[in-house]
């Protein structure tokens, strides 16, 4: 679970997924935003993005959604690479974890790309090969929390059971909307990776909600 | 801090002014979002809205250099609306103190200023006592000439008006920001201020901090959980090597760095140790003799005697009234007066204002040695932009420098928190650790004194110099030791005997006749007399529930975790706020929190001690006489401001700040070539002028180039798009860098003008990577607090323009 209101954008997620995954950093151009890189890459599987504007009062807002993969419970890009390649998709039963393999590399990025409705996956243009976040399977299968909930200062991300996660949204949901009406939880029955937030999805980022 | 990290989150009201906890302190930021989720409410009062800002109850901006007026203003709201909380301020302030008669405030001056020297003399400010030595006080608080009485008059001027039209602030948001803190003024509820340099980087830095220490007091916010004036310190040992005294004003433990003029042991000892005749007074600094004594012989061990002074006149002195602060000291080397530099972990050619002087300044030098785990800006002065390096005749050392994952030794937070950590990887190449190095270059100092003798080498060779292991290596530990303090003989205190080498379990011990030793009589306690490092404790139990984790580390003074905290409790040792209880009188004794001393409660009126016991008079100051710039905090406009009048008297900046007049350090204030405010600031993902973090790929990833941020209504006044280069400039100098034009800078309305803001960070410097900008001081002016000398970084004025 992602709660974007607990969230102070310090960027240690997106840091520490680069560097248990051993992801470089890229060069990149400061280009009028604290959002850096710009976007998903092969290096890149987590990514806080900023958004910004004014209220009703005048005021600025400023949100932050801390990016990456939802591991859909019936994720539509594990059927498209299944359906291109044998054996280029891997779909963790016990954690629901949606891996790309190297095999990816033999098949059409695009149609993976934009079967994904929230625009994760993205390829390293050298290999070919198609990547993005991995739930830390790694660590998940060794004891262990994904890097970015680890590295969270305000327990703005948890790693848990389904089952309680969902208890958790749901409550956090009602405290929230004491203050903020428009607070929900996004797409929880489709998706493993739950965001919450306190003002319409599209005013954090186009794709944080189907 | 008063209090400490982890209490944050018992706090019900934070005002984070001064500070971008959320991007700078982000780890502390946990206990705030943990307050939250219990309901405590969080203001953010900047002039930009920043990460702190978004995670905020409520929002408001300032005008940058306006804080006094803003909390002025308070001041004048929690008196003439009763928010105070009065036992509080009759019993543990000195509210009801009577001033004396000479003391006067008219138009901006405090009595006794002489605009010649720009000095006051502070005779006047002086609370009157009676024949018998006792402060006159009226407990009613209805004394014309009571602290109470001129305090309420000082802030009467401060009035929503006017002060919005000073800071920039609406009266609406004003009275919001006001009527949510002062609601703290109660027995259970607690308000903390988070400020960090966005208060004390000001000419009227340490005034800043004042007007919350008064605030606070008013509201009875200090000594009680979840309260306090929190200083939230930058780099995690800024708290140790403020104790060790980096700065020029101290010695060790916050002790007054001796003077020319304190000619002998007795002279020093009469300067530093105030005098009390209330017998309700603690005074803890009477003791101060044996802590100056204690360090002397630390210092010098069994070379420092009754018989010479405990070798006080080996001690270096300051020249009386001199300032050796940075700024000062690259102004001597501009003007060629300082030969040498030792720069230690440091980068001034980025870090200090006005950048081009400190550059050029550095090539007076004939010899600079640097200890970094990484080139700089610094250290390679010599090949930077419009340096020619075969003109430049300093010769340069590098010396490559542990990190702190490399050595051992121990981190003092800034909850006071003094935490061991232990060497976790081996440094690279020829790397040592600056302990190595600092004892090497010391221990062959005092090799050629002893051979070649010196002008006076007495100090040198007689120095207590023995911090080596049995393979030669600089040893913390025995530093450590040596700070905390031993037995020099075997003592017996109290039917208590000690044994010389033992440790001193506690500053209490400490004597002044040379049985004792401690290298800084505030970390004394820190070990057990069987040398024990209370540093190393890991237990988390935490029997009171308030997050005071008594054995984890060891935290001074005396492991009290909460400073003054017998003002959490009323006058019967009753804790004020039963749901927090950090202290309670329970069956004649102590029950919590290490109480700032043994005695009962007040009501005991044989016995019991006033609550603030490093205050001669035993209570907090409302009224507080010890600062070069006046008794209560006034409002200034910054050296370099856009308004040509302060609103609040004829005195548009403070009068006595040191100014710098060298053709090399322009000014210009309310000038039409410099319209806009600028601050500067640091972001979270690099440190300070990024000498370290642009090293590492993945910071410099997720910011990678110097930016200024600026709101809508400029950047389209000045033809401005998002992410455009544009040049910023002050009179000083000039750097291009990107346009971050955003909805988190607003105007300010002052009045009938309209005030724009621009910032930008000082994460930046021409040596790596190479597109990544230059730094942010090369703009910022030479001056600085009138008291602490800390650069005014945050408010001065530049234009900026499209390229």
């Amino acid at each position: 679970m992602v709660d974007t209101s607990l969230c102070t954008a310090c960027r240690g997620c997106q840091v520490a997924c680069k560097q248990w995954n051993e992801l470089p950093g890229t060069k990149t151009k400061q280009t009028g935003t604290y959002q850096n890189p710009q976007d998903f890459s092969a290096f890149t599987w987590k990514l806080v993005r900023f958004a910004e504007g004014k209220n009703g009062n005048g005021k600025p807002y400023w949100y932050f959604f801390s990016d990456m993969c939802r591991h859909c419970m019936e994720p539509p890009c594990a059927d498209t690479i299944q359906g291109l390649v044998k054996d280029g998709v891997i779909r963790d039963e016990s954690t629901g974890a949606v891996v790309y393999t190297s095999k990816t590399k033999s098949i059409p990025f695009e149609k993976v790309r934009s079967s994904c409705p929230y625009d994760i996956p993205r390829q390293n243009l050298k290999t070919k090969v198609m990547a993005k976040c991995t739930m830390c399977i790694d660590r998940i299968k060794n004891d262990r929390l994904p890097a970015c909930v680890t590295s969270c200062p305000t327990s703005a991300m948890v790693f848990g059971d389904r089952s309680q996660i969902l208890a958790k949204a749901e409550k956090r949901v009602a405290e929230l909307k004491k203050n903020y009406p428009k607070a929900m939880a996004l797409n929880p029955d489709d998706v493993r990776v739950i965001f919450i937030v306190t003002d319409d999805p599209e005013k954090y980022w186009k794709h944080a909600s189907v | 801090m008063t209090n400490h990290y982890n209490d944050l989150q018992n706090c019900d009201v934070f005002l984070i002014m001064g500070s971008n906890a959320a991007e700078n302190h982000p780890i502390a930021f946990k206990w705030v979002m943990k307050a939250k989720e219990r309901g405590a409410k969080i203001i953010s009062v900047d002039p930009r809205f920043t990460r702190t800002s978004a995670r905020a109850d409520f929002y408001t901006s300032l005008r940058s250099g306006t804080d006094i007026a803003f909390i002025g203003g308070m001041i004048k709201y929690i008196l003439e609306n009763e928010k105070y909380f009065k036992d509080y301020v009759a019993n543990y302030t000195n509210a009801s103190f009577i001033v004396d008669e000479k003391f006067d405030f008219n138009d901006g001056l405090f009595s006794g200023y002489d605009p010649a020297t720009r000095r006051y003399d502070r005779s006047s400010w002086s609370l009157k006592k009676d024949n018998n030595g006792l402060p006159e006080r009226d407990l009613t608080l209805q004394h014309p000439r009571c602290v109470f009485q001129l305090l309420k008059k000082h802030y009467s001027r401060y009035d929503l008006e006017k002060v919005s039209d000073i800071t920039g602030t609406p009266v609406e948001d004003l009275k919001t920001v006001y009527e949510m803190y002062s609601s703290t003024g109660v027995k259970d509820k607690a308000g903390t201020i988070m400020y960090a340099l966005g208060q004390t980087q000001h000419t009227t830095g340490v005034q800043n901090i004042r007007t919350f220490c008064i605030m606070q007091l008013l509201l009875g916010n200090i000594g009680i959980c979840g309260g306090g004036v929190n200083a939230l310190r930058g780099e995690p040992n800024v708290q140790g090597s403020t104790d060790q005294a980096i700065l020029f004003h101290i010695i060790p433990g916050y002790l007054s760095v001796p003077q020319a003029s304190l000619k002998t042991l007795d002279d020093y000892l009469k300067r530093i140790t105030p005098k009390s005749a209330d017998p309700r007074s603690a005074n803890w600094q009477q003791n101060y003799p044996k802590y100056a004594v204690s360090l002397l012989k630390s210092w010098f061990g069994e070379n420092a005697t009754k018989e010479n002074d405990f070798s006080y006149s080996w001690v270096p002195k300051i020249d009386d009234g001199q300032d050796y602060s940075v700024m000062t000291t690259f102004d001597v080397m501009w003007d060629k007066k300082i030969k040498g530099l030792i720069v230690i972990g440091q980068n001034p050619a980025c870090s200090l204002p006005n950048a081009n002087k400190i550059r050029t300044a550095m090539t007076n030098l004939d010899w600079f040695v640097h200890m970094n785990i990484f080139d700089n800006e610094t250290a390679s002065f010599w090949k930077g932009p419009g340096m020619n390096p075969k003109k430049v005749k300093t010769e340069v050392f590098l010396l490559p420098a542990a990190a702190s994952m490399e050595k051992a030794g121990s981190m003092t937070n800034s909850g006071r928190w003094v935490q061991w950590k232990y060497k976790a990887a081996q440094p690279p190449g020829d790397a040592i650790s600056v302990g190595d190095i600092v004892y090497r270059i010391m221990s062959k100092i005092q090799d050629l004194y002893k051979k070649e003798k010196g002008t006076f080498p007495d100090p040198i060779v007689n120095l207590k110099w023995d911090y080596a292991d049995e393979k030669g290596w600089f040893d913390p530990m025995k530093v450590a030791m040596e700070m905390n303090g031993r037995f020099l003989e075997d003592v017996t205190i109290g039917g208590r005997t000690y044994k010389k080498g033992e440790c001193v379990p506690s500053f209490g011990l400490l004597q002044a006749d040379g049985k004792t030793s401690s290298g800084n009589w505030i970390y004394c306690g820190g070990f057990t007399p069987d040398g024990t490092n209370l540093a190393m404790r890991r237990k988390k139990d935490d029997p009171t529930g308030l997050g005071l984790f008594p054995q984890w580390a060891w935290v001074w003074p005396v492991n009290r975790r909460i400073i003054y905290n017998r003002a959490s409790v009323d006058l019967n040792g009753n804790p004020y706020n039963p749901k927090r209880p950090l202290l309670a009188w329970v069956d004649g004794k102590w029950v919590g929190d290490v109480p700032d001393g043994p005695w009962p409660p007040m009501a005991d009126l044989q016995n019991g001690k006033y609550p603030f016991i490093m205050k001669p008079d035993g209570v907090s100051s409302l009224f507080g006489p010890g600062l070069v710039d006046g008794p209560f905090p006034e409002f200034y406009e910054p050296l370099e401001g856009p308004l040509s009048k302060n609103l609040l008297s004829k005195q548009l900046t403070n009068p006595a700040i040191k100014l710098f007049s060298r053709s090399c350090d322009p000014v210009a204030g309310c000038d039409p070539r410099y319209p806009f405010v600028m601050t500067t600031y640091t972001s979270t993902e690099h440190w300070c002028t990024g000498g370290g973090t642009r090293w590492a790929s993945w910071l410099t990833e997720a910011m990678p180039q110097v930016y200024v941020e600026m709101s809508e209504e400029l950047a389209q006044m000045k033809g401005i798009k998002n992410g455009e280069r544009v040049k910023v400039e002050s009179t000083r100098g000039s750097l291009t860098c990107v346009a971050m034009v955003t909805t988190r800078f607003r105007p300010f309305k002052c009045g009938d003008q309209v005030i724009h803001q621009v910032g930008m960070t000082y994460n930046y410097g021409w040596l790596f990577p190479k597109d990544c900008g230059e730094s942010a001081n090369l703009l910022t002016p030479t001056v600085g607090d009138a008291n602490s000398m800390t650069p005014e970084y945050k408010a001065f004025m530049v234009n900026v323009r499209k390229v």
